[in-house]
């Protein structure tokens, strides 16, 4: 065990004092934020600064009315009153984005309208015209029924549900889906993210360790069985310690710079205001007078009840046992290839049920955390690892949680034990073209 | 008392049999050489010792007791494919292979500086393997195998990669540890090595042991009765009966070297007796078999009828 701890050393310090592991340490917390207000930025930037489209309309309903009094940020409108054969031929005389033209049409089923344009428009700017035009339309038959549209204004009522989960002792617990969606989306992609990069790195230190022929030294002194549990445990080491380094860069990162822009951290408002409801009712009165904070402050509280100890705590088992479990089968490669790109054939097929994992997380867990697929795509040890920490903002039954963390521990015992009896073989092997089949028979040989 | 015996040890995947109930007896602090064509099962063998490998049969026995985990910290690897981390430094590479083999910390570090200090090399510690020359790795790698003072040392094929100067150094310090006590494996197809160092030897050729003993003896097994003699004056007859000239060159004016085998039991002395009194002997030695001679006879044909057959056309 000894010797163990002492690979585990190694493996660990080697990675850690690379310039390269310094580097993603602190540049991912700076540019991962730094890229998304980028682009939001950007995004906005274009938003407001974008010059509006002109379209030429060519209106023989005379219905619609669009001319320069009815020009949108986005859209100006120029009437042309000419043939539709001669509009046309104007219109591709100009740079316009448009010709719209609205032959003459019954206001209960407007058909034959045609839109000319000389590139493919975003299908976005055909649905905000499209969007124009219905409007316009229902403003023509409020007309006809003789409808005021104040009254239809106060026709329409905005009702907000809001979810509270009640637990069988009768505890009450409000929740945002939207919250929960969210937190399950990017939880379920970091995982996988990480299981496949750590999982790499496992096999290229296997592949080194075989090509430089180093191995053959080290299993005169170690069983090669602890060689690979060293590995893998050095290995996960580095990434536990990156994780902790990250959360605490990004918490104090964006505490400053929230904490610059005179904010505070949504959980921590979020908590704050949720002690004060509990010391002080009437304050907590007092504000849900205060209409129109009510929403805020519901979304803030929401997050203060995110179990987030509880999430950190699943995410890291999670991230642990599915680097375990994918980690043993990445070894079991490295020692049985020969390079990185002799590697490809067999990475695919032991990564496909991280794979199906994924999906499972779109297509099953996010959009309904309590089906019966969700639940075995979080119980089997494969998939578990993305979709249980998918689904667990949602508030999974103990049991549930409890089965899904046994099979997972048993999962990477089974895993483990497969890839030990393959590597043991694989590493002194040279020169020989490997194969599923050949695999199978290293994993058959006996002790 | 012997520093490992191997009895009946046999080997066994799919397809072929690699060691056919190999039995070898290694006595304590010799050099010992594991001789055998590529692919006759020495790397199997040397791989089933440091335990990198289990046998299917058989039994090891190492200073005395069932070879079992503990022992590799008595047994210094060198293998035949050097290699070491590429991206290390010279003095934390030994330092990590010495504790892995049971060194505290600080015995390793006391013993690093002395080693490197004995290859004159003490401004390596900060320097990566792979900024290293390869007999500069080879030099590094050799002081891993030993630096845990093993007291059995298997080196495969030592000298490859080093200049004649470092080969020297090897040897030196090689003799240095056996005098120190350690035995020594040797497993090698350079027979000049074989014939300068070793003790005892073994040969190995197709999965089976064929030879065996101390290096002396075998080549006394291998005598035969062929003598080289230097005389002045090539005018003599043998007995037919009793000798046969199997060659002759002029070395000199005059001065001739003559190979003669004895035949049936005839000795050296007779020999000389009946020369002295037809010519003038200048010297008279007895013409031995190298180990190569032994080797790639045996290793060629099947056993002691092409050995001698070799040796006579020699």
């Amino acid at each position: 065990m000894n010797k163990v701890w002492l690979i585990i050393q190694r493996e660990f310090l080697i990675r850690v004092r690379k310039k390269s592991f310094l580097i993603a340490t602190i540049l991912v917390p700076l540019l991962v934020p730094g890229i998304l207000g980028g682009l939001i930025y950007v995004a906005v930037k274009e938003a407001e600064s974008a010059k509006p489209d002109t379209v030429m309309i060519l209106d023989e309903s005379g219905q619609f009315n669009l001319d320069s009094t009815k020009n949108t940020k986005r859209f100006h409108f120029v009437p042309m009153l000419v043939a539709l054969e001669h509009a046309k031929k104007a219109y591709n005389e100009t740079k316009d984005f448009a010709l719209l033209y609205v032959p003459k049409f019954d206001i209960n089923k407007p058909e034959g309208l045609v839109i000319y344009t000389q590139e493919n428009p975003s299908i976005e700017k055909i649905g905000d015209l499209e969007t124009i035009l219905q409007d316009r339309v229902r403003d023509l038959k409020l007309q006809e029924y003789k409808i005021d549209k104040e009254v239809l204004k106060n026709l329409k009522t905005k009702i907000n549900l809001k979810q509270i989960n009640l637990s069988k002792s009768g505890e009450e617990k409000s929740s945002n889906s939207g919250i929960l969606y969210g937190m399950g989306f990017i939880l379920g992609i970091m995982i996988y993210i990480f299981v496949l990069v750590y999982g790499i790195q496992i096999m290229q230190g296997v592949i080194d360790e075989k090509t430089s022929k180093v191995v053959e030294v080290i299993v005169s002194s170690v069983k090669p069985f602890q060689l690979m549990l060293g590995k893998i445990v050095g290995i996960a080491a580095v990434g536990v310690l990156q994780f902790l380094i990250w959360i605490v860069l990004i918490t104090f990162l964006s505490s400053s710079v929230l904490g610059y822009f005179g904010l505070k951290m949504p959980q921590k408002q979020a908590m704050e205001e949720v002690t004060k409801k509990i010391q002080d009712e009437d304050v907590k009165q007092a504000m849900q007078q205060q209409q129109s904070n009510v929403q805020v402050n519901e979304l803030l509280a929401n997050i203060g009840e995110i179990p987030f100890g509880k999430i950190a705590f699943v995410f890291v088992f999670y991230f642990l046992g599915g680097y375990l479990l994918y980690g043993a089968l990445f070894a079991a490669v490295g020692s049985a290839v020969e390079s990185i790109q002799e590697s490809q054939q067999f990475q695919f097929p032991i990564t496909l049920p991280l794979l199906i994992g994924y999906f499972g997380l779109f297509m099953f867990v996010l959009r309904d955390p309590h089906g019966p697929v969700s639940f075995w795509l979080s119980v089997i040890p494969f998939t578990s690892p993305v979709a249980m920490v998918g689904r667990i903002a949602f508030d999974v039954p103990a049991w549930q949680l409890a089965l899904s963390m046994v099979m997972l521990i048993a999962g990477f015992i089974f895993t483990t034990w497969v890839a030990g009896r393959i590597y043991r073989v694989g590493i002194l092997m040279t020169g020989t073209k490997v194969n599923w089949k050949v695999m199978a028979k290293w994993f058959m040989i006996s002790e | 008392m012997e520093a490992l015996i191997a009895k009946d040890v046999t080997k066994r995947y799919a397809q072929h049999t690699a060691l056919d109930k190999v039995t070898i007896t290694i006595p304590e602090k010799t050099i010992f050489g594991l001789l055998g064509p590529n692919g006759a099962g020495k790397t199997t063998l040397i791989r089933i010792i440091n335990q990198i490998i289990n046998h299917d049969e058989g039994e090891i026995i190492i200073f005395g007791e069932k070879l079992k985990p503990g022992h590799v910290e008595q047994i210094g690897y060198l293998p035949e494919e050097r290699g070491l981390y590429k991206k290390m430094k010279v003095g934390d590479q030994l330092l990590y292979l010495a504790q892995l083999k049971g060194l505290s910390r600080k015995d390793a570090l006391a013993k690093i500086k002395i080693w490197l200090e004995k290859f004159d090399i003490k401004d390596w510690w900060n320097k990566k393997v792979e900024d290293l020359s390869k007999g500069m790795a080879q030099k590094v790698q050799f002081i891993s195998t030993v630096l845990h003072e093993p007291k059995l040392i298997i080196l495969d094929e030592p000298f490859s990669g080093f200049d004649p100067v470092n080969a020297q150094l090897i040897t030196e310090k090689i003799l240095e540890l056996k005098e120190q006590g350690s035995t020594i494996i040797f497993s090698t197809h350079r027979m000049e090595t074989v014939e300068s160092l070793c003790d005892h030897i073994a040969l190995i050729n197709k999965s089976k042991k064929i030879l065996e003993g101390p290096k002396k003896q075998v080549k006394e097994q291998y005598r035969s009765n062929t003598f080289i003699v230097e005389h002045r004056g090539n005018h003599f007859n043998l007995a037919a009966e009793k000798y046969e000239l199997k060659g002759q060159v002029v070395i000199e004016d005059n001065l001739f070297s003559s190979t003669i085998q004895a035949k049936g039991s005839i000795k050296g002395n007779q020999l000389i007796r009946d020369l002295i009194d037809i010519t003038d002997v200048y010297s008279f030695q007895e013409k031995l078999p190298t180990m190569a001679d032994i080797f790639i006879s045996l290793v060629k044909g099947d056993g002691d009828e092409a050995l001698k057959k070799h040796l006579q056309e020699v």
